[in-house]
Order: structure tokens, then C-alpha cells, then sequence
């Protein structure tokens, strides 16, 4: 694999950063959403809740960033995809309304509590639902004639697209049960600590079903993965989540408070460059490459100043945020 | 429920649905944000309690309108790909480099900041708090020069070139950052949204003093308000006038249409207050008009000719009844502002500000003003801008992605279904909270909530900004 530095390759990597800050930051906030009905308790909701109430907001953000920065700079690939994922994107972002405004609203309501926490729910299941299955969907290829969009409105459902949907939700299950681990006590920490335990072989388990799944879609999967000497770089990849599974089942019987999220953080990083191996150098795979979607050069540059200056201050203050809100929530702080 | 409507047709319904309800909240917010970081200072320059409490009081409003400017935010933001995709294509290079500035420079401080702006006041101590508000208030400005520059450049294109594969490319980004409408279309927008929050803080102030003369917080939030409606509504008044003036030199079909102007008058156009434009038969039915007046207004001579959509090929019209109508709409809105300024400025040197419950009353009724001025000047100058989305660049039929109806109208009634239900919620909330005056030693949201009543609007609520 040659990588050549170019600015079409820089942006590739900035936007797949941007996607995995978002993945590793809202994946642990949607997972609390589906993790919700396991705790019928409002007390341990209201904890839940106030564990990410004050950073919920500026994690959501790096969604925008993504698909403001895929518009900007790879335009064609956005206006392929985006019509080719309609319908789990339109889930996704009903599903974000949802969950959002429930941040809010459940505090300002007694009669219509409940409702607003089958809202959290609802729309944090439907919102990873879609966010895995335009995953699995774009892996897949997607129909392009010329600068457009040529396929059906329901190319997107297929069973690997499903497979990767219901992946997603188990994956960010597994992080919010860790985050709760880092953030909670007593006996709400125990249960998070059975949850961690149960989503952490049903990641497994999804992690081996994708690996399997992804080199039958197609011939070019299967050469990056198994050609020589390609081999020797992507067996790493197994290899990295073996070690990292084996640190995590310790973590978790030892009790430890942090390392759990943090190991299910690296699960993820892994999966990533997994996916990461498989598309490159295409942004729609087998039609679009990164360097025919790319924006122009003064467009891409323009932006790569912003970018170079401001994500160091993004991670800098939002950094700070969570310094300011660390350690244990305590049921008297955040909202009542 | 949509047959017989194109695709296009119900991108564009969607696009209209999903905006209005989206800039509601951010005219709130990015008013509200700077109020309660003015608060917040008076109250550290002070040490009165009163400017503490209102600042708890207001920054419990925010959280609830905040939160639903993000999410409905985040639909726009990706609705460019799903229902404009070769919209996206072509103008990406452009528009989407603004785009990303506002998130890179203005949604990241906001949300980053806001979670020590709700919560941590008594983390962090309070100098470091404002910090965090005047992070906030200042994310807030930021995200509306981006938006309004990438808007201004939809509608005054300027600094790119055309490439190829008929994508815009910029040739010079500060001509295309600073094109001809965005300054006068930034500081109309500004001067809106404070004017918006001014309106609401005035109405619920006066909501309270209606039942109580004597409460202090009400009383400061009121005066504020007013303050703020004297001063602005005639400055906007003048922005306003600026900004035509310059619609009418970049982008004369809007005006003819804004006016009503399907014929060309040779010396002098008159101003036409009402009638109802026919668009199919190209004139204005039932006018009432008054002469010389438009041309007076917009060119300062009575005699100076005025061309008319006569000059313009149909298939180049706006939709004129909408145009004319909405912008007769916001200026109704403005008149009145202004109206409320100057009478609350008679009863302030009169010494009567506090008592006359005409004024009251008249600021409760204007609550929703600017709600409906900042609607109404959008439909304006979106309406106005068709048959485009880049002005004279770029038709809408040509931006829209290669949809089949039945989706299009699916996720148009879903979007409706979602929004009436969650949006309606939150303004009860927040019509909730404003129904109760705020007391001394208000509490913001990170400590212990006064008990909330329960079902629905209390009587209190139905009045207040309904």
C-alpha cells in the first residue's frame, strides 16, 4: 500500500478522525441511551443522565464535523452517499431529536418523565441502529452513474448492513456500561460491571461476524486482508484485539474503574483501522475514490489552516470540560 | 397527503419546514446567550442578587431552547446531502468550507462551554463561569457569521469560478466570505435575534409586574427589554432599509416581487401597501397603493424609473405572493417593535414604566414579534431568491437530489409527526418556566429544582407568550 501524502490523503485521515472522535465520544452516550430500560430505578437514571449532561452537546458536534467536513471536502462523495443512505439517515437523525431533547426535558416534567426516558431510549437505539447500518451499507458499494446516486431506496438493507447495525448497538452498549464503571458506585457500578462482562462477549462475537462477513463482499477485501505481504501488517489487527480482550477481562475481574473504558475504547480504534484497511483508498468503495471526490486544492487547503489551528484548541478545551466534571457522579450534583 | 407534488416541490417543503422551526431557537439562543452573559457580569461588577438570580432564572430557559436548536441543527446540516445532493456537489467546494469554519470555530465553543456554563458555576468559581457564558455568547455570533455568509453567497455569489465537472470553485475566499449582502444580511439578523430575545425577556417581565408591580427581578429584566426595544427597533428599521437597498442593486427580481412590481413604471413606481399579486394573470388585484412612494423609498427620487418582473422571463419569477406578503409581514413586526420602544419610553421619563399596565399588556401581546418578524424575513429572502439556490447561477430544480417522491413525502410527514410532538413539548416547558416569576435565591439548573407543577400548561402559562 503506497501511501502518497497528498492533500486528498491528509483529509482522508482528518475526516475519519473526526469520525472516530465522534464514535468514541457518542458512543458511550447512545450507549447509555440503550442501556437505559436495564435500569428501571429513576435514581440511578437521574446518575446516568448527569454522568453526560454537561458533555452530551459538545461530543454530538463531531457528527456535524464529519458530514459538514465530508461536504467540503470530498462534496461528491457526500452527495452520493447521503442519497444512498436516505432512509437510516433520516432514522438517525430522528433518532437524535429524540434523544436530545430528553436530556432536557425529563427534568422538567414529573408526569411525563417516563416518556421522555422511553425517548432516550427509543432514540438512542434508532439513531446507532442507522449509524451501523449506513456503515455496513457504504462497505458494501453503493450504485453510482456518473455524479450521482443510481441505486434503489432500499439497496441499503441487506443482511451484512444489519449485521453491522445490530454490531454497533452491542459495541456502544459495551462502552456506556464501561463509562458507568468509571463514572458510578455501589451497587449501580456492580451491574455495569455484569453488563461490561455480558456486551464484551457479544462484541466479540460481532467483531468475528464482521471480520468474517466483510471479505465475501468483495474481491478487494479479500486481497487486502490475505495477499502477500499485506498479511503481515493486517494480521496485527487480530492479533491487537486478542491482547486488548485479554487486558479488559482483567480489568473488569480486578474491578478497576478506568481501564474498562479505555480498553473498550482501543476495541474500537481497532475495528476502525480494520475498516479503515478495507476502504482505503476508496471513500465509496469499488466506485469513488478519495482523490476523484476530493474538493478542489484551495478548498481543501483553506480549510486544512482551520483545521491544523483549531482541533489542538477543540481537544484543549473540551479536554478541560471533562477535567472539570471528573470522577464519580454524585446523586446530589448535575440536575433533580 | 402530498399527491401530485414532485419530488422537488417536497424537498423544497421540507427544506422550508425543517428551517423554520430550526431558526426559531437559534435567534432565542443567540440573543438569550449574550443577555445572560450582560447578567452575569452585572452581577460579578455588582454583587446584587437580583442580576444572579435572573441569571439562574434565564439560563434554565436556555438549556431547554438550546437543546432543541441542536438537534433540529444537526437535521440541516445533513439535510444538504440527503435532499440537495447535487447541491452539495456543485457548491460543496464553496459553501461547505464555511460550513465547516462554523463548527471548527463556533458549535465546538459552544458546546464545549456549555456544560461549565449549566453546571459548574460551583466547580470552577464564578470568574472562570463567565468565562465559560462569554464563550458561549460569543459562540453564538460566531455560528451566525458563517451561516450568513455561506446564505449571502447563495444570494450574492461572488470570488469563484466554474470548473469542469460544473462544480463552484473559489477564486478569492474573501470575496466569497465577504460578498455584497452578508454584512448588511449579518447585522439584520443580529439586530433580529436580539430584538427577539428582548421581545420574550419583556413579556415575561411585564407577564409578572401585570400581577405584581413590586417583584425586583421582573422589574430589572422589564426595564432591560425595553431598553433594548427603544434602542434597536429604529436602528433595525434603518439596517433594513440598508439591506433592500442593497437586494435592490444585487438581486432586483426580489424586490420586484417583494413590492409587487409586475409592471415597469417609467417615472416614478408607487408603493403598493396591500393587495393580493396573481401571479398567472402578472399583476396585483385590489391594490392599494400610493404613488411615487416606491420609488421614493428605494431609489430617494419620486420620478425615478422602476423596472418590473415584465423585464424577466417567467420561468426567472418568484413566487410573488409569498414574497410580498412575508415581507409586509416583518416590516407589520417591525412597526410595531418600534411602537413598543417608544411608548415604553414615554412611561420611563414619564416615571410610570413599572405602573402602566397598557404597556404591560402591549408587551406581553408582543411576545411572539420577533419570533414571527425572523420567520417572516427568511421566507422573504429565500422565497425571493427562487427559481435559484445560487442566484442566477444555479436552478432549485437543478440542486435536488435524484429522489422519488414517495421518499421524499415519507420523511417529510415523519419530520413533521416528530417535530409538533417534541417541539410542542418544549415550549410547554419553557412556557412553564417562564410562568413563574423568579425569586430571590433562584437556583440554576445544578442545584435542587423548586418542585415543578404538574399536567400540562397551568393557567398561569396560557397568557404568558401563547
Amino acid at each position: 500500500m503506497n501511501v502518497a501524502v497528498d492533500l486528498a490523503t491528509v483529509w482522508a485521515f482528518i475526516i475519519a478522525f473526526a469520525v472516530f472522535v465522534y464514535v468514541v465520544m457518542d458512543g458511550f452516550d447512545l450507549g447509555l441511551g440503550i442501556l437505559f430500560p436495564l435500569f428501571p430505578e429513576k435514581r440511578d437514571r437521574d446518575i446516568i443522565m448527569n454522568s453526560v449532561a454537561p458533555v452530551w452537546d459538545g461530543n454530538e458536534t463531531w457528527l456535524v464535523l464529519g458530514g459538514g467536513g465530508l461536504m467540503a471536502a470530498f462534496p461528491l462523495a457526500y452527495a452520493v452517499l447521503m442519497p444512498a443512505l436516505y432512509t437510516p439517515m433520516i432514522a438517525m437523525l430522528l433518532g437524535l431529536v429524540f434523544r436530545g431533547v430528553a436530556f432536557e426535558f425529563r427534568w422538567r416534567t414529573t408526569k411525563a418523565r417516563n416518556r421522555w426516558d422511553i425517548a432516550f431510549f427509543g432514540g438512542s437505539l434508532l439513531a446507532t441502529l442507522a449509524q451501523g447500518i449506513a456503515l455496513g451499507a457504504i462497505l458494501q458499494g453503493v450504485h453510482v452513474e456518473g455524479r450521482s446516486y443510481a441505486g434503489g431506496w432500499w439497496d441499503w438493507l441487506t443482511p451484512f448492513s444489519i449485521l453491522t447495525g445490530i454490531s454497533l448497538v452491542i459495541g456502544y452498549s459495551l462502552l456506556g456500561a464501561t463509562w458507568l464503571v468509571m463514572k458510578t458506585e455501589g451497587e449501580l457500578r456492580d451491574r455495569a460491571y455484569h453488563l461490561s462482562w455480558i456486551f464484551l462477549l457479544a462484541m466479540l462475537g460481532a467483531i468475528g461476524a464482521v471480520s468474517i462477513a466483510t471479505p465475501f463482499l468483495h474481491v478487494q477485501y479479500t486481497q487486502r486482508w490475505f495477499a502477500w505481504p499485506n498479511v503481515l501488517l493486517t494480521a496485527q489487527v487480530p492479533i491487537s484485539v486478542a491482547a486488548i480482550t485479554a487486558l479488559l477481562l482483567r480489568s473488569l475481574a480486578n474491578k478497576y474503574d478506568y481501564q474498562p473504558f479505555f480498553l473498550a475504547l482501543a476495541l474500537f480504534a481497532l475495528s476502525y483501522a480494520g475498516l479503515g484497511i478495507s476502504m482505503y483508498p476508496y471513500i465509496v468503495p469499488q466506485s469513488i475514490t478519495i482523490w476523484q471526490a476530493a474538493a478542489p486544492e484551495n478548498s481543501q487547503l483553506f480549510m486544512l489552516v482551520g483545521v491544523a489551528g483549531l482541533i489542538p484548541l477543540i481537544l484543549g478545551y473540551t479536554a478541560w470540560a471533562y477535567w472539570v466534571f471528573r470522577g464519580k457522579v454524585k446523586p446530589e450534583s448535575g440536575y433533580h | 397527503m402530498f399527491e401530485g407534488w414532485d419530488a422537488v416541490v417536497l424537498a423544497r417543503a421540507q427544506f422550508a419546514f425543517t428551517m423554520s422551526f430550526h431558526i426559531i431557537f437559534p435567534a432565542f439562543s443567540i440573543g438569550l446567550a449574550s443577555y445572560l452573559a450582560v447578567l452575569e457580569a452585572l452581577w460579578l461588577a455588582t454583587g446584587r442578587e437580583v442580576y444572579i438570580n435572573l441569571f439562574n432564572y434565564w439560563l434554565k430557559i436556555f438549556a431547554v431552547a438550546f437543546a432543541m436548536g441542536v438537534v433540529s441543527g444537526i437535521v440541516m446540516s445533513y439535510q444538504f446531502g440527503t435532499n440537495w445532493s447535487a447541491f452539495s456537489d456543485k457548491t460543496g467546494p464553496v459553501i461547505g468550507p464555511l460550513m465547516a469554519y462554523e463548527v471548527l470555530t463556533a458549535f465546538f465553543l459552544e458546546a464545549g462551554f456549555l456544560g461549565v456554563m449549566l453546571f459548574g458555576l460551583n466547580r470552577v468559581g464564578p470568574k472562570l463561569h463567565f468565562l465559560a457564558t462569554l464563550m458561549v455568547a460569543i459562540g453564538t455570533l460566531i455560528s451566525a457569521f458563517w451561516i450568513l455568509s455561506a446564505n449571502s453567497w447563495m444570494q450574492t455569489p461572488t470570488g469563484h469560478t466554474v470548473n469542469e465537472a460544473g462544480q463552484f470553485i473559489a477564486a478569492d475566499w474573501l470575496k466569497v466570505i465577504f460578498n455584497p449582502s452578508f454584512p448588511y444580511r449579518l447585522v439584520h439578523m443580529v439586530l433580529a435575534a436580539y430584538l427577539t430575545t428582548a421581545l420574550v425577556v419583556g413579556a415575561v417581565g411585564a407577564w409578572h409586574l401585570l400581577r405584581d408591580r413590586h417583584l425586583a427581578g421582573p422589574r430589572v429584566m422589564f426595564s432591560m427589554a425595553m431598553w433594548m426595544a427603544t434602542l434597536v427597533a429604529p436602528i433595525q428599521i434603518i439596517a433594513g432599509d440598508q439591506h433592500g437597498l442593497n437586494t435592490l442593486e444585487h438581486q432586483p427580481v426580489k424586490i420586484m416581487a417583494m413590492e409587487g412590481h409586475f409592471h415597469s413604471h417609467k417615472d416614478g413606481a408607487p408603493l403598493i401597501l396591500f393587495g393580493l399579486p396573481n401571479q398567472s394573470a402578472g399583476r396585483v388585484d385590489y391594490a392599494v397603493e400610493v404613488p411615487k412612494l416606491g420609488s421614493l423609498i428605494l431609489k430617494h427620487s419620486t420620478d425615478a424609473p422602476m423596472a418590473g418582473l415584465d423585464t424577466i422571463p417567467r420561468e426567472n419569477w418568484p413566487p410573488v405572493a409569498i414574497t410580498f406578503w412575508s415581507f409586509r409581514i416583518m416590516v407589520g413586526m417591525g412597526l410595531l417593535m418600534l411602537a413598543l420602544g417608544l411608548f415604553s419610553l414615554l412611561m420611563r421619563v414619564q416615571g410610570k414604566l413599572y405602573d402602566s399596565r397598557l404597556l404591560h399588556m402591549f408587551a406581553v401581546a408582543m411576545a411572539p414579534a420577533g419570533f414571527i418578524a425572523v420567520l417572516a424575513g427568511w421566507i422573504t429572502t429565500e422565497v425571493g431568491r427562487q427559481p435559484f439556490t445560487v442566484y442566477g447561477l444555479l436552478r432549485t430544480a437543478e440542486s435536488a437530489s435524484p429522489l422519488a417522491a414517495p421518499a421524499v413525502a415519507s420523511s417529510l410527514v415523519a419530520f413533521i409527526i416528530v417535530y409538533f410532538a417534541v417541539f410542542a413539548a418544549g415550549v410547554i416547558y419553557l412556557l412553564r418556566l417562564m410562568a413563574a416569576p423568579p425569586h430571590p435565591g433562584e437556583e440554576g439548573p445544578s442545584q435542587h429544582e423548586a418542585p415543578i407543577r404538574t399536567a400540562g400548561i397551568t393557567p398561569a402559562a396560557q397568557g404568558a407568550g401563547s
